[in-house]
C-alpha cells in the first residue's frame, strides 16, 4: 500500500470541478455575457506523443465556444447540460451509461441527434471537467473481469465499508461501478496478468494460475474499457504490481496491450489511463517460430496495419519493432489457443513461465 | 360519279366546329360563354364606361329537350350594335367589326355566331338579341341562322323607346352542354378574366342559382387602342392587290404613304429606289426649263456645305455637267456630281421638283404587286410599328387585378416595351404573384392571357409555357412547390394563335425573346424578395435558437453552481435580435 489514491477525495474533486464550471458560466451570464468556455482543442493536429508523460496528450491550442455563435449554442447548451447531468448522478452516487445520456438528454428538451453526437459531448465535458467520464458515473457498455487475491472496499451506495475478496467467485468479478469505485484493502499477490480473451482467462482459473504465480488475472475481452484500463492502472500504482498483457500474436493483440501501455489518441485529454510500465508479454512474432505454433497467413490487412504500427511514436520501443519486423518476415499470426496443440495445459506449465522469466 | 358542291363559311364551321371549340357539350358550353364574354368586353371596352357584363345560365324549361340543353343569357353596357348590323352580327359567320388593326379580343368575327349556330344545331331555337347604341330606339330581334347559305333569318324584330339613353346588348338562347363538368373551367376562366379585367363588374348566376360575383376595383380603363394601318412588313400579295384596287392615289410614293404604316416621304422614297419603283429622266433629255427648275430645286435646298449642296450653281454649269455626264437617270447623275450629298436627300428633292416618276399604283400588273410585296421585307428602313394600336393593361392595372383575385402576399408586374413579329407589333406583360390566398401546388401555376382574354385549354403546346419550362428557376430561389403564379400576357393586333379556337400561342422567336426577357425581370425580382424573405426567416429561426437554450444554460448553470436565482439573460436575447417584427 504505497500510494493510495483515494476514491471519495477524487469524487469531491470531480464534483468541485463540475460546480465550478457552472458557476463560471453563472458568472458570465450575470455579467450580462453570453456564456462561453475555452479549452484544448481535441483535433488531430493538437495531439502529440508525450515521451515523458509516455502517452498522447493534447498540445497548447484552445477552442473557444460561445453560446453567442448560433451553430455553437446547441451542443454548448447540451454540454452545460451533461455537466447539470453529470453533477446529478456524482452527487446521488447513481452511475448510468453513454446511452442513458442519450435518452436522458430528451427529457430535458436538448436532444442528441444521434449517439455518436452524444458521446461527444461527454468527451467535451471530460476535456473541460479534466476527469474521465467513469469518475462521474458515466460507465461504457463493455464490462471486463478480475480474478485473484484482492480484498477492496467498497464506496458505492448501501455498500459502504463493507469487503470483499475477488477470489470468491471462481468466474471471476466483472469491474464494474462498484469495483472500479472500491478503496484496496490489502493483496497477497505479486503480479497481475492480463488476459485478451475469455477462454483462456478460465483456463487460468482452472489451472490455478493465480496461486501458482501468485497474481491478479484480469480479463480484457479485447480492447480494454477504459474503466478497466484506469483499474490496471491503479493496480499497477498504489499496489506496486508488475502487470503482464497476454494477447493474440498479432497486430490488433499487440495493440490491445499498447493501449494499456501507452493510451490512445482519444484519451489524450485524460491521465492515469495508463500504465507504461505494463509488458506485452506474448504472443509474440517469436514465439510462433519458438514454439512452433499453428498459425494462419497474415491477410493485406493485417499487413497494413504493422506498417502503421511501424511508424507510431507508441512503437518505438527496441521490442515492439523487433516483433513488426518478426511479423512481417514470417508472414504469419497465431492465437493464444494456439498452445492447445501441445495440451490444454502446456500453456500454464511450460509457456506462461519461460516467458516471465525471459520478460523479467 | 363524283359531285362537287360548295358550302357556305357557315356550313363550313357547321361541319368543321370543332376548330372553334365546340368539340363536346362540355367544351361548348365553355367556348359558347367565353366568345359571349369576350365580345361583351370588347363592347363594353368601346363604349368608355366601365363595363358591366351579367351572365345568366339556367336549365331550359322545354322539358322535351331534356336536363342538358341550357339558357344562356349575356348582358353588357357596352357600345351596342347599330340595328342594321344585328341580323348579321349575329346570324352570319364571318361578320364583324373586328378585322381592323387594332388590338381586340376577338378577331375572327366567328365565335359569338359560331355560339348561336351551336346553340340552333343542338336545340333549334332561335337567338333573342335586344341592343341598343344609346338613341332613342331599342331593338329586339328574334334570329335563326340559314345555315347553307350564311344568312340570317330574322323572326321577330320589335321597336322599344329608348328613354333612359340605355346602352349595351343582351343576348338569350339555348344550347346543349354539360354545366357541371365545364364549371371549374368556367369559374376559372371567370376568375382570370376578372384578373385582367380589374375594371369590370363581372356576374354569374349558374344554372343551380349560385352567384358568382367578380367586383370592379378600379374605374380606370387602359387607354384605348387605336386603329392602325398595315405595316409594310406584315402585307402579303392579296393586301396589296385590295389596297392598289381601292386606292384613288395616283403616284407610287403616295400610295405608300397613305396605306401603310410608319411610312413618310423619305421612307417611301428611298424604299420605291430600292425596289426599283422609280424612274427619273436620262439628264440628256432634260429641257431648258427643267435644267432651270432643277438648279432652283438645288438653291433652294437647305443641306449645303460640305455634305450638301455647292452654294452658287449657275444654270450654265449644269448645262455642262449634263453634257458630259455618263449617267442614262437624275439619281445617278446627281449622286456622281453631288458626293457626299445622301440619297434620300437627292430623292426628295427631285421629287419635289417633280422629277420623279411612278406607275400609277391601280394600274400595277400582278408580277409587279409580288415583287412589291417581296421587296417590302427584304427593304430594312421601315420603321417598326409603334404601339397605339395596342392595349395592353399597364403595370398598375395588372397589379390591381393580381391583388383582387389572388390576394397575394407579393407582386412584381413588368411591362416590356414594344416589339414586332412579321410586321405586327406586340407587347408582353408578365407578372409572378407569391405566397397569400395562393394554394402551393405540385408544380407553379401559370396563368396565360392574349389580348385580355384567359388561355386555359392546350397549356403544354403554349409558346409561354415552353419558355417558363425552360428557365431555371432554381436561380431564382423558385422551387416547384412555392406558392406562385407566374403572369404572362400577350396583346397584339394579330396574336399568333394557332388555332382558331384561340387556345396558345404559336412559336415565334420574337415573341419567345420578348416573354422570356419579361419573366427574366419579374423572376430576378421575385429572387430579390425571396432572398430578403429567407433572411428574416432565418433571423427569426435564429432568435428562436436562442431564446430556447439560453434560458436552459441559465437554469443549468445554475443549479450547477448551487444558486438560488437564475441570472438575468433578457439583455442577452435583446441583443441577438438583429430587427425588430
Amino acid at each position: 500500500m504505497k500510494t493510495k489514491i483515494s476514491v471519495s477525495e477524487k469524487k469531491k474533486e470531480v464534483l468541485e470541478n463540475l460546480r465550478n464550471f457552472g458557476a463560471r458560466l453563472y458568472g458570465q451570464m450575470e455579467e450580462g455575457a453570453f456564456p462561453w468556455i475555452k479549452m484544448p482543442s481535441r483535433s488531430i493536429q493538437n495531439i502529440f506523443y508525450s515521451p515523458e508523460v509516455r502517452q498522447y496528450i493534447l498540445g497548447d491550442k484552445a477552442v473557444r465556444r460561445s453560446s453567442r455563435n448560433i451553430r455553437h449554442i446547441r451542443p454548448f447548451t447540451q454540454l452545460v447540460w451533461a455537466a447539470y447531468f453529470a453533477y446529478e448522478l456524482a452527487k446521488n452516487r447513481k452511475t448510468s451509461t453513454l446511452r442513458d445520456v442519450y435518452y436522458s438528454a430528451q427529457a430535458f428538451d436538448v436532444a442528441f441527434k444521434d449517439q455518436p453526437e452524444s458521446n461527444s459531448i461527454i468527451t467535451d465535458l471530460e476535456t473541460v471537467v479534466g476527469f474521465a467520464r467513469e469518475d462521474f458515473n458515466v460507465f461504457p457498455e463493455e464490462r471486463s473481469a478480475i480474478f485473484g487475491d484482492l480484498t477492496i472496499e467498497y464506496t458505492v451506495r448501501g455498500y459502504e465499508g463493507r469487503q470483499y475478496n475477488l477470489m470468491s467467485h471462481p468466474d471471476g468479478v466483472m469491474i464494474g461501478p462498484a469495483i472500479t469505485s472500491a478503496e484496496f484493502v490489502k493483496t497477497s499477490t505479486d503480479m497481475v496478468i492480463a488476459i485478451e480473451k475469455g477462454g483462456l482467462f478460465t483456463r487460468f482459473i482452472e489451472e490455478e494460475v493465480h496461486k501458482k504465480f501468485n497474481a491478479l488475472l484480469v480479463l480484457l475481452g479485447g480492447q480494454a474499457p477504459r474503466a478497466s484500463r484506469h483499474f490496471i492502472y491503479r493496480l499497477n500504482k498504489e499496489l506496486e504490481l508488475p502487470v503482464h498483457i497476454f494477447t493474440d500474436g498479432d497486430p490488433w493483440g499487440m495493440h490491445i496491450a499498447m493501449v494499456i501501455i501507452s493510451g490512445s489518441a482519444n484519451a489524450a485529454h485524460l491521465r492515469d489511463l495508463t500504465t507504461p510500465d505494463a509488458r506485452w508479454s506474448g504472443v509474440w512474432a517469436t514465439d510462433i517460430v519458438d514454439y512452433r505454433l499453428p498459425s494462419d497467413e497474415l491477410t493485406p490487412v493485417d499487413i497494413k496495419r504493422l506498417y502503421e504500427l511501424q511508424k507510431d511514436p507508441r512503437y518505438k520501443g527496441d521490442l515492439w519493432q523487433k516483433e513488426i519486423k518478426k511479423f512481417l518476415k514470417i508472414r504469419k499470426k497465431a492465437e493464444q489457443e494456439a498452445f492447445s496443440r501441445y495440451g490444454l495445459t502446456y500453456i500454464v506449465d511450460k509457456y506462461l513461465p519461460e516467458k516471465l522469466k525471459e520478460v523479467a | 360519279m363524283v359531285t362537287f358542291e360548295e358550302i357556305s363559311p357557315a356550313d363550313f364551321f357547321y361541319r368543321n366546329r370543332d376548330i372553334a371549340g365546340f368539340t363536346n357539350p362540355v367544351r361548348a358550353i365553355f367556348s359558347a360563354l367565353r366568345e359571349l364574354v369576350e365580345n361583351a368586353l370588347d363592347a363594353t371596352d368601346l363604349s368608355g364606361v366601365p363595363s358591366e357584363v351579367y351572365i345568366r345560365l339556367s336549365h331550359d324549361n322545354d322539358t322535351e329537350l331534356g336536363d342538358d340543353v341550357y339558357r344562356l343569357r349575356i348582358g353588357d353596357n357596352g357600345c351596342g350594335i347599330p340595328a342594321r348590323h344585328i341580323p348579321s352580327a349575329f346570324g352570319q359567320v364571318l361578320f364583324g367589326s373586328k378585322y381592323k388593326l387594332k388590338q381586340a379580343r376577338g378577331t375572327f368575327g366567328l365565335g359569338g355566331t359560331m355560339a348561336i349556330l351551336y346553340g340552333q344545331i343542338t336545340t333549334h331555337k332561335p337567338v333573342n338579341i335586344v341592343s341598343s347604341t344609346g338613341t332613342s330606339r331599342i331593338y329586339k330581334y328574334a334570329l335563326m341562322i340559314d345555315i347553307q347559305r350564311n344568312r340570317p333569318l330574322i323572326l321577330d324584330r320589335t321597336i322599344q323607346i329608348n328613354k333612359e339613353q340605355w346602352h349595351g346588348t343582351f343576348i338569350e338562347f339555348s344550347l346543349e352542354g354539360d354545366y357541371s363538368r365545364a364549371m371549374p373551367k368556367i369559374l376559372e376562366y371567370l376568375k382570370q378574366t376578372a384578373l385582367v379585367t380589374p375594371y369590370a363588374n363581372i356576374t354569374f348566376v349558374d344554372p343551380k342559382g349560385r352567384l358568382y360575383k367578380f367586383t370592379r376595383v378600379t374605374t380606370k380603363t387602359p387607354p384605348p387602342p387605336k386603329e392602325t394601318l398595315p405595316h409594310p412588313y406584315g402585307v402579303d400579295v392579296e393586301t396589296m392587290q385590295r389596297l392598289q384596287r381601292i386606292t384613288d392615289c395616283q403616284t407610287m410614293p403616295d400610295f405608300m404613304q397613305k396605306h401603310f404604316h410608319r411610312v413618310g416621304e423619305t421612307i417611301s422614297l428611298s424604299f420605291l429606289d430600292f425596289a426599283g419603283f422609280i424612274r427619273t429622266s436620262d439628264p440628256k433629255n432634260l429641257k431648258g426649263e427643267d435644267i432651270s427648275r432643277l438648279v432652283k430645286a438645288i438653291k433652294k435646298n437647305k443641306k449645303k456645305g460640305k455634305n450638301g449642296f455647292s452654294h452658287n450653281l449657275s444654270v450654265k454649269e449644269m448645262q455642262h455637267f449634263i453634257r458630259n455626264t455618263q449617267s442614262g437617270n437624275l439619281v445617278d447623275f446627281m449622286k456622281t456630281h453631288f458626293k457626299g450629298v445622301e440619297k434620300s436627300v437627292i430623292l426628295r428633292l427631285l421629287h419635289a421638283a417633280g422629277f420623279i416618276r411612278t406607275k400609277a399604283p391601280r394600274k400595277l400588273r400582278s408580277d409587279e404587286i409580288v415583287k412589291l410585296v417581296r421587296m417590302m421585307k427584304k427593304f430594312d428602313g421601315f420603321l417598326p410599328p409603334d404601339a397605339s394600336c395596342l392595349s395592353p393593361l399597364g403595370e398598375d392595372l395588372l397589379k390591381v387585378g393580381i391583388l383582387k383575385e389572388l390576394k397575394p402576399e407579393y407582386i412584381v408586374v413588368s411591362q416590356r416595351k414594344p416589339s414586332t413579329y412579321s410586321g405586327h407589333p406586340f407587347i408582353v406583360e408578365t407578372a409572378i404573384a407569391y405566397g397569400g390566398d395562393i394554394p402551393a401546388k405540385d408544380d407553379i401555376l401559370i396563368y396565360r392571357f392574349a389580348n385580355r382574354i384567359p388561355l386555359l385549354y392546350d397549356e403544354a403546346s403554349d409558346i409561354c409555357v415552353k419558355v417558363i419550362r425552360s428557365m431555371n428557376w432554381r436561380r431564382y430561389k423558385v422551387s416547384p412547390s412555392m406558392p406562385i403564379v407566374i403572369l404572362v400576357h400577350i396583346c397584339s393586333t394579330k396574336v399568333p394563335y394557332k388555332t382558331v379556337g384561340k387556345e396558345f400561342i404559336a412559336d415565334r422567336p420574337e415573341v419567345k425573346k420578348e416573354v422570356l426577357n419579361g419573366l427574366r425581370e419579374v423572376a430576378r425580382q421575385l429572387q430579390h424578395f425571396l432572398t430578403k424573405k429567407e433572411y428574416v426567416a432565418r433571423e427569426r429561426r435564429r432568435l428562436d435558437v436562442f431564446s430556447k437554450y439560453l434560458p436552459k444554460i441559465a437554469k443549468f448553470s445554475t443549479n450547477l453552481a448551487g444558486k438560488e436565482k437564475e441570472p438575468n439573460i433578457k439583455v442577452l436575447l435583446r441583443s441577438a435580435r438583429k430587427f425588430e417584427d
